[in-house]
């Protein structure tokens, strides 16, 4: 974690014109991740997680986005390179796998096909290297007879298996930095923990830098080493995630945690869990476009400890008792008293 | 595949089945007695006598069904009452040309609706898009004689550029055949093309916002990889369908313009068959309207299974 990063995000912000007027969904976020290293990026439903690093890669359409800050990439600012450099950078530096597998692939190609397009672009390959690398690829993820799958179109696959072809997909460039965003959602509890156990094992062999994005703190549990929870655009506690899961200081990431029953085993699959669970917390994320003053959490925050909470944003500072180059870190105006969990 | 096809085909020949006994129907629908209309002031008994001999129309109806049918199939459709002449060869004579047309015209209206739906749906509510949204709004609601005509008198009577009427067999001249085509196609292909673009213009914005074309694009693909192999062939999908209709819709005639440019092609045979009451070559000429409808069907399910995958099995 000492490692320089290969990604480090700087004070990033979306603003996204709207006929409602400009909705603020990512307001000056930071986080870096280096080669080897996962980080997990947590937060309910709206929360800008997707958001924030679509506009990284530049598929957040400009207009109607706006995007400022910094994304430095191997030397490079993401966030200032025109689309040309940056479309260089998609698939061989970044690759993302999404969500839904079922809309994600395209119904009227092979899987070989979409395997193979993007290493004939950024590696330079003949069909025929590319077909070849592309079967060993489907191979590595698990797939079945690779070979005959070449010819599959995404209908004949399962859920599972197509998500297993996204993640090939990711893969076939060697990218530096894997983003996968909801990887698991759609899946069943079953395939969700192959999956993350897929990724893990992909990246210890591969040695790239992960980020999760989830709304289930259970799932990057047993495989992120940082995570920052995401609340109406900013970060509001980030740090390693045994000083995060042991000792939560944010009463949204309190609830978060609190809306998961056993800690722990949730990981390798234990229930199903959807964003209705997190009703934990009443209330929903503010509005976008309606941010309220001071800190965005405030209006369902059960705590409120300080009359600042109402008027002012809360900075990310350092925990008490915190150290390191990447301290535990949290966006309040008060210190809570450790939890007490059953 | 090959069951997909089969079944497909099947399910034609229980239609074409159907729409025999309708057309049959139309003769004896017609109230009063079909020959006597048909022959109207010029009635002498002979010619009468003998049309109803030559139809059959003495004989019990099931009879006369299963006689027309069995000679439909074998490709004589009766003689029509107006020339004498047999209705099949009348038919043919015609079918050059209407083919010509049609074909002519959907080409004119893909290369138009195509790009022009595309470009559009890549920048929209942009001027581009503007100016195609008004484009085939006008060329919807512009009738096409109109149109046929200003075409003449532009480039036929003031520039010279081009014939204003009459077909001429491609086997007789290629190019006089080309060159007779070129404005009636433009005229009638505007209209389809009108309507398609705004079905590119639809399918195409729909692709564009699919979460494939984000995995295309989060790929590094070029843009013109991503719009044309990931956007494009989805967007075309539903296209298909829509170009189809509008063909089977060519092919049984656009009397109008067939009337200004002097096209003698299948619609103005069957509108001369209503006018002139001539039975026989009216249930040929509905007959080879529904074989065509039913052809282009089949052609465009079975473009469908290439086109998407999803279909076949
Ligand atoms: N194109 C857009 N125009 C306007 N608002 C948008 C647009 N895209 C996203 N938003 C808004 O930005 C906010 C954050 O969206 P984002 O998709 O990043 O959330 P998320 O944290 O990824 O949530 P989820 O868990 O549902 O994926 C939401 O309130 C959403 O409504
Ligand atoms: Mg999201």
């Amino acid at each position: 974690m000492a490692a320089e990063p290969v990604l480090a995000v700087d004070d990033l912000r979306v603003t996204i014109a709207t006929r409602r007027g400009p909705a603020r969904v990512v307001n000056g976020v930071s986080w870096a991740v280096a080669p080897g290293e996962t980080l997990a990026v947590v937060g309910e439903s709206g929360s800008g997680k997707s958001v924030s690093v679509l506009s990284l890669l530049g598929l957040v359409p400009r207009p109607p986005a706006t995007v400022t800050g910094r994304a430095t990439f191997q030397g490079q600012d993401l966030v200032a390179l025109p689309e040309e450099a940056l479309r260089k950078v998609r698939g061989p530096g970044i690759a993302m796998v999404f969500q839904d597998p079922m809309t994600s692939l395209n119904p009227v190609l092979t899987v070989g096909r979409q395997l193979t397009e993007g290493m004939e672009v950024h590696l330079g390959l003949d069909r025929r290297a590319a077909t070849e690398r592309a079967a060993e690829l489907l191979d590595l993820v698990g797939i079945p007879s690779p070979r005959e799958r070449l010819a599959s179109y995404p209908h004949h696959l399962s859920g599972g298996m197509r998500q297993r072809v996204m993640i090939a997909v990711a893969l076939s460039c060697e990218p530096a930095v894997l983003i996968a965003d909801e990887a698991t959602t759609a899946l069943d509890v079953t395939i969700q923990a192959q999956i993350v156990e897929l990724i893990a094992e992909l990246q210890r062999e591969l040695g790239m830098a992960v980020v999760w994005i989830t709304h289930d703190l259970g799932v990057v549990a047993g495989i992120a080493d940082r995570v920052a929870v995401m609340y109406a655009g900013r970060i509001v506690e980030e740090g390693a995630v045994d000083d995060l899961y042991a000792d939560p200081r944010h009463p949204y990431t309190r609830g978060l945690l609190a809306s998961l029953p056993v800690l722990g085993d949730r990981a390798r699959g234990g229930e199903g869990r959807h964003p209705a669970d997190l009703a934990v917390i009443p209330g929903l994320p503010p509005d976008p476009v309606h941010l309220p003053p001071g800190c965005p959490f405030h209006p369902r925050c059960p705590v409120r400890a300080d009359e600042r909470c109402a008027t002012e944003e809360p900075p990310l500072r350092p925990v008490p008792g915190a150290r390191g180059p990447a301290p535990h870190r949290v966006a309040t105006f008060y210190d809570l008293p450790p939890e007490d969990r059953r | 595949m090959t069951r997909y096809l089969l079944r497909r085909v099947g399910q034609s020949v229980v239609v074409l089945f159907g729409v025999s006994v309708a057309v049959f129907s139309i003769i004896h629908l017609v109230p009063g007695d079909p020959v006597r209309l048909a022959l109207g002031t010029r009635f002498d008994q002979r010619t009468y006598d003998a049309l109803v001999a030559r139809a059959g129309l003495d004989d019990p109806v099931l009879v006369q069904y299963v006689n027309w049918l069995g000679n439909a199939l074998t490709g004589d459709l009766g003689v029509s009452f107006r020339s004498g002449r047999p209705v099949t060869e009348l038919i043919l004579e015609r079918l050059p040309a209407t083919l010509s047309l049609a074909f002519g015209a959907i080409v004119v209206a893909l290369l138009i609706a195509v790009p022009l739906g595309l470009v559009s749906a890549l920048r929209p509510r942009s001027a581009v898009d503007y100016v195609a949204t008004f484009v085939s709004q006008a060329g919807i609601s512009i009738p096409d004689f109109w149109l046929a005509i200003v075409a003449i008198l532009v480039f036929s009577l003031t520039l010279g550029w081009l014939p204003s009427s009459g077909y001429v067999g491609l086997t007789e001249d290629p190019v006089e055949w080309a060159r007779h085509l070129v404005l009636p196609a433009v005229v009638v292909g505007t209209v389809s093309g009108a309507v398609l673009t705004r079905f590119v213009r639809s399918s195409a914005l729909e692709a564009l916002g699919e979460d494939y074309t984000r995995t295309a694009r989060a790929k590094g693909l070029p843009r013109r990889v991503v719009i044309g192999r990931h956007v494009l062939r989805n967007a075309l999908v539903p296209v298909v369908t829509v170009t189809g209709i509008q063909l089977a819709y060519l092919l049984s005639g656009v009397v109008i313009v067939e009337v200004v440019f002097a096209w003698q092609g299948l619609g103005q045979l069957a509108l001369q068959a209503v006018e002139t009451r001539d039975y026989p070559l009216l249930q040929g000429a509905v007959l080879l309207f529904a074989v065509f409808f039913l052809v282009v069907n089949l052609v465009v399910d079975l473009l469908y299974a290439v086109v998407d995958p999803r279909i076949s099995r």
